[in-house]
């Protein structure tokens, strides 16, 4: 690589990065002021795990991503297969309605969810909470299964699973023992896609949750809204080291698998 | 029995996507065709056109944002393009990190990014702090528009060089090869050939930061301070803010969704084929 081409995506990193460390460091800063390093400290984590607010909004987020998630790869993967028996007209308006909510700007689609559950909440007697959340987030989700399998499933060849049939398995059987392992990687994409999106949603969640069933990104919205509050920089170092944590674990798992795949190939040769 | 086992299977497999077309009127279409309706009836649900007019007092805060989020666009297509060019240059094993490095930053919370620049910004923050230092008065960041169009650039950044990067990494090693040896030196290559060959990411590209960045209330109201309303804010107001009214808050979403089509219709003449780079 070029000098020039070095310092141009340092740079870049640079600016990516920054703003991130700038938060870190001043999460062990004693005084509250954004400034000032007046000494070392762990006194914001002792105070963040001690938040109520925090951990309570943390556990719904952490139930609301993983049941979301959980229920959009069933219903997204059942989704994809029938749309992918249809024929193309039919199919076409499936998949242009399916990316409604991934192309239509996200506060369009939670005001959009927010006028429907005001027009049940007042007939059918419920309040917004976390099942209205649970709803908003499963139709921001299941979007993202059925472009993660659909490709899968129409790089499958069609015959395996009629084979699996004419050899006798029925057609519940023939899928989980032949088409779910064909489709296995873009299931779990497209579950780990709307885990990490669930837990990410604000403006969604924003506008779909009522006033006791706060999620953590609304909490910290709140949070932003005071004046000073150093908890947050003691959360953001956390979910720095989680997501740097995760992305790596994923980054070494790939790589160890390209190898053996790549070994494989010479093998067989 | 044969013919028969067929339907069945065939039915079988249509009633399988059948949870989700329900699932996909009642909290898709039916959700929208409510947004449609609310803006074209008042309050007492009598249609009226009243709404989609009075969107017009607002035309000032559309052409700010269409403006702001244009700037933005721009500014992140200029960063992202070289940066895309020497990612997809780079070996197998350094692209991987790399590419690791710039998606990182979109898996931390979009507020706490934001939140990192207030810190930054802000009259007693690190910049005026560290100016300060050098006998320097404090100069006004936050709350202004360059403050609102920085926090759009940094949040969608990465989401102009991915796509960038993925088409690049399509571009054929040997066509490049070739142009250098027909006679295009560095930036011949680029303009004549990367460039033509990386138009549906920069299409892709451009939707995928200008749509979140025309629509965004977070950014403006805290880079901006709520001096720099967007359309984002405007609609936030009529649904849980101060100015509850629903039936105008439906006709600027309304307007919103327009904009947005016109936006990824004009994108989509400048894609050659049907090679649309999804993320």
């Amino acid at each position: 690589m070029k000098k020039i081409s070095k310092l141009y995506l340092a740079l870049l990193f640079l600016f990516l990065y920054a703003p991130i460390f700038v938060l870190i460091v001043y999460s062990f800063n004693e005084s509250k002021s954004k400034t000032v390093f007046s000494g070392f400290t762990f006194d914001w984590y002792i105070k963040l795990f001690n938040n109520e607010l925090i951990m309570t909004s943390l556990g719904n987020t952490l139930l609301i991503a993983i049941v979301a998630s959980v229920v959009s790869t069933i219903l997204g993967t059942m989704a994809a297969i029938g749309f992918s028996k249809m024929r193309k007209l039919p199919r076409a308006l499936m998949m242009n309605v399916n990316n409604i909510p991934i192309i239509n700007p996200e506060i369009v689609t939670g005001v959009s969810l927010m006028l429907l559950f005001v027009f049940f909440a007042a007939r059918m007697n419920f309040e917004f909470g976390m099942g209205t959340l649970l709803l908003a987030h499963i139709t921001f989700d299941v979007p993202y299964v059925v472009l993660n399998v659909m490709p899968k499933l129409r790089q499958m060849n069609p015959h395996i699973y009629e084979a699996a049939q004419d050899l006798g398995c029925n057609p519940v059987k023939a899928f989980f023992k032949v088409v779910l392992p064909e489709i296995m990687p873009g299931v779990l994409s497209g579950f780990l896609m709307s885990f990490a999106y669930s837990l990410d949603d604000f403006v969604i969640s924003y506008f779909t949750s009522g006033s006791n069933s706060q999620t953590l990104p609304i909490t910290i919205y709140s949070m932003t809204r005071r004046k000073v509050s150093p908890e947050i920089n003691a959360l953001s170092t956390i979910i720095f080291i989680v997501v740097v944590t995760v992305l790596v674990v994923k980054n070494i798992l790939e790589k160890r698998d390209m190898k053996k795949r790549n070994e494989e190939i010479l093998v067989e040769r | 029995m044969n013919e028969n086992t067929h339907t069945h299977r065939s039915l079988l497999q249509k009633l399988i996507a059948a949870p989700y077309i329900v699932w996909m009127i009642v909290f898709i279409i039916v959700p929208l065709a409510m947004v449609a309706y609310f803006a074209m009836t008042t309050a007492d649900g009598v249609f009226t056109l009243e709404n989609i007019k009075d969107v017009w007092q607002y035309a000032n805060i559309f052409v700010r944002s269409i403006w702001l989020a244009a700037i933005a666009t721009v500014i992140c297509l200029v960063i992202a393009y070289p940066a895309a060019y020497i990612l997809s240059r780079t070996s197998a094993s350094a692209q991987s990190t790399l590419l690791m490095l710039v998606m990182l930053p979109m898996w931390m919370n979009f507020l706490l990014r934001t939140y990192a620049w207030m810190t930054i910004l802000g009259n007693n923050g690190l910049i005026n702090s560290f100016l300060g230092l050098f006998g320097i008065d404090s100069i006004k960041m936050l709350n202004t528009q360059g403050a609102v169009v920085l926090g759009m650039v940094y949040n969608y950044l990465p989401y102009m060089i991915l796509p960038l990067y993925t088409v690049m990494m399509k571009i054929d090693k040997s066509v490049l090869e070739a142009a250098h040896d027909l006679g295009c030196n560095g930036a011949k290559t680029l303009f004549k050939v990367v460039m033509p060959l990386s138009i549906p990411g920069i299409t892709s590209g451009i939707t995928m930061v200008f749509v979140p960045a025309i629509s965004t209330f977070i950014i403006s109201r805290m880079l901006g301070g709520g001096s720099q309303l967007l359309i984002g804010d405007l609609i936030e107001m009529q649904f849980l803010g101060n100015s509850y009214n629903p039936n105008l808050g439906s006709a600027i979403s309304l307007v919103l969704m327009v904009i947005v089509l016109i936006i990824m219709t004009v994108m989509n003449q400048f894609d050659a084929g049907d090679d649309k780079v999804l993320m």
